[in-house]
């Protein structure tokens, strides 16, 4: 199984709500995912020259504040962050690949979720609902946000293994479904210096998707290079800076749902994780169609 | 004598309990008329009814809505999830607005309408359910589809009757494609007082002329002496 959810607010007065309005998406995907839970939200844009990461500790003895501090050190510049529990929002003047190397030399046990000058990815093993407690996912707002619920079904339960993926800057990938070549393809990945933390299949596709875009490909033309190279079952939603694309494999078995008014585009696993979101009963709903490649965003 | 309605809020009544109370009915009580508030695409609906009951429900449902159906008439006034009237034995099910895949999957009799469209795999395996869509049904409907009719108003998607036995096609619209062993047939007067009965059973204005006819060529499933050898 798993669920997946997307939310875009057309109508810039709902931002405020992000956070409000999609929680209760990512939590109505429960009962399709209890293992971990994830959600990627697009907020507060660092401003040109700067770069947001979200970090995660795997240990418990993680020191955020001395970490800012060594690293603003380390590098010279100047280091901001807010703590969501063993999440860090770290903001530094820099650019993502310098902070990664100085991580990987002075703390290779801390994790880079996710990175970009809008994205934050929280993400945890446990159930929906306490991980928007634990973070605080209600309270944030935002423009477009991408989530997901887990039921392990081809590798660990840990959250290392949960989505979303970063797949870039400002760019993750959620997946209901599974892969059956992705062994395979890691492999090649590996030999293009993609590098991977886990033996899970998703984690592949993201792998792929950022293997195309740095060939130069656009998010489009990566998704329908995908519709060739990856086999298995998929139903894909990608968070991009300025929106989200869903991609359905052919047989399309992994069920989507979109809907929209003039306020939200909002796509989900389910209806009833779209049900409470204001309008929704009169809202355009239709299923994306499979092997088709859509794509919402500002212009 | 007019049946009372008794209006069922499931935004304050679990499925379960819903569904235990639809269970619970008497056959020999003129109650037998509910509404059901606030669904919210909630899964299970009004599943397993075995009495001539008429469930109307007020919103979008989700999964298996009406799924093994015996007997009741069961109207959705909204869309429906995966495999609505799923297994369906008898009586009627109506989706108003639009059915996601495996809509009738499999039915053994009764009759499903659905007044907008239908997706991917409308109608797999049916065993003798008619299903008429006033809209487009999408990829691989009638999948292995055994017994019964199936009627779309609009279009069909790929692979339509893919390993098809014996339930016959009506389409008015564009067919993308054929799957395995699904051909076209004639159209005569016999099949257009069949189909025009269907359409009006299921509620539909619509001239039987402008359909088209597909069938089995049954060169697949039927056992043929010369391949004796293979099994």
């Amino acid at each position: 199984m798993c669920g997946i959810v997307g939310l875009f607010l057309k109508d810039q007065a709902l931002r405020p709500n992000l956070g409000a309005m999609v929680s209760p998406m990512l939590i109505g995907m429960g009962d399709r995912g209890r293992d971990s839970a994830g959600l990627a939200v697009y907020r507060d844009p660092a401003p040109p020259g700067s770069i947001k990461m979200t970090l995660r500790r795997v240990d418990g003895d993680e020191d955020w504040e001395n970490l800012k501090v060594e690293l603003a050190a380390g590098l010279g510049i100047s280091v901001s962050g807010t703590e969501f529990d063993d999440h860090l929002l770290l903001r530094a003047a820099t650019d993502a690949e310098t902070v990664r190397d100085w991580l990987k030399n002075n703390r290779p046990e801390v994790r880079v979720v996710g990175a970009g000058q809008k994205i934050e990815i929280f993400k945890k093993a446990g159930r929906p609902e306490d991980i928007v407690a634990r973070y605080g996912l209600d309270g944030l707002d935002g423009s477009h946000a991408v989530g997901h619920t887990r039921m392990a079904t081809e590798s660990a339960v840990t959250t290392q293994h949960s989505h979303p993926f970063s797949t870039g800057l400002d760019l993750c990938l959620v997946h209901n479904g599974s892969l059956s070549n992705h062994n395979r393809l890691r492999r090649w990945l590996m030999r293009h210096d993609i590098e991977f933390e886990t033996d899970n299949d998703t984690e592949v596709a993201a792998g792929y998707i950022t293997y195309r875009m740095r060939q130069g490909a656009t998010l489009e033309e990566a998704l329908e290079a995908a519709l060739v190279d990856l086999d298995g079952f998929y139903t894909f939603a990608v968070g991009t800076a300025d929106g989200f694309a869903v991609l359905r494999d052919p047989v399309a078995c992994k069920p989507a749902v979109m809907a929209e008014t003039d306020g939200w585009v909002a796509m989900a696993s389910e209806f009833r994780s779209i049900a409470h979101l204001p309008g929704a009963n009169d809202a355009h709903i239709w299923e994306p169609v499979p092997a088709t490649v859509y794509t919402w965003g500002h212009a | 004598m007019r049946d009372v309605v008794a209006n069922i809020d499931l935004s304050e009544t679990s499925v379960r309990d819903l569904n235990a109370r639809l269970h619970a009915v008497a056959p020999d009580t003129n109650d037998k008329s509910f509404s059901v508030l606030n669904p919210n695409g909630a899964h299970a609906i009004a599943a397993g009814l075995t009495e001539a009951l008429h469930v109307g429900i007020e919103g979008h449902v989700g999964y298996y809505c009406a799924g093994m159906n015996q007997e009741a008439v069961v109207e959705i006034h909204g869309n429906a999830g995966t495999g609505v009237a799923e297994n369906i034995m008898s009586g009627e099910v109506r989706v108003h607005g639009n059915a996601s895949q495996s809509a009738g999957a499999s039915g053994h009799g009764g009759l499903v309408v659905i007044g907008g469209d239908a997706s991917a795999r409308c109608g797999i395996s049916m065993k003798g359910v008619d299903i008429v869509v006033g809209g487009s049904v999408g990829h691989m409907s009638a999948f292995m589809a055994q017994a019964g009719y199936l009627v779309v108003r609009g279009d069909a998607g790929h692979d339509l009757g893919d390993s098809i036995y014996e339930a016959v096609l009506y389409i008015a619209g564009k067919v993308e494609s054929l799957g395995s062993d699904c051909v076209e047939k004639d159209m005569t007067d016999a099949h257009k007082a069949t189909l025009t009965h269907l359409l009006r059973r299921a509620g539909m204005d619509a001239d039987a002329n402008g359909f088209r006819r597909f069938g089995s060529a049954r060169t697949l499933y039927n056992f043929k002496i010369d391949n004796a050898g293979q099994y």
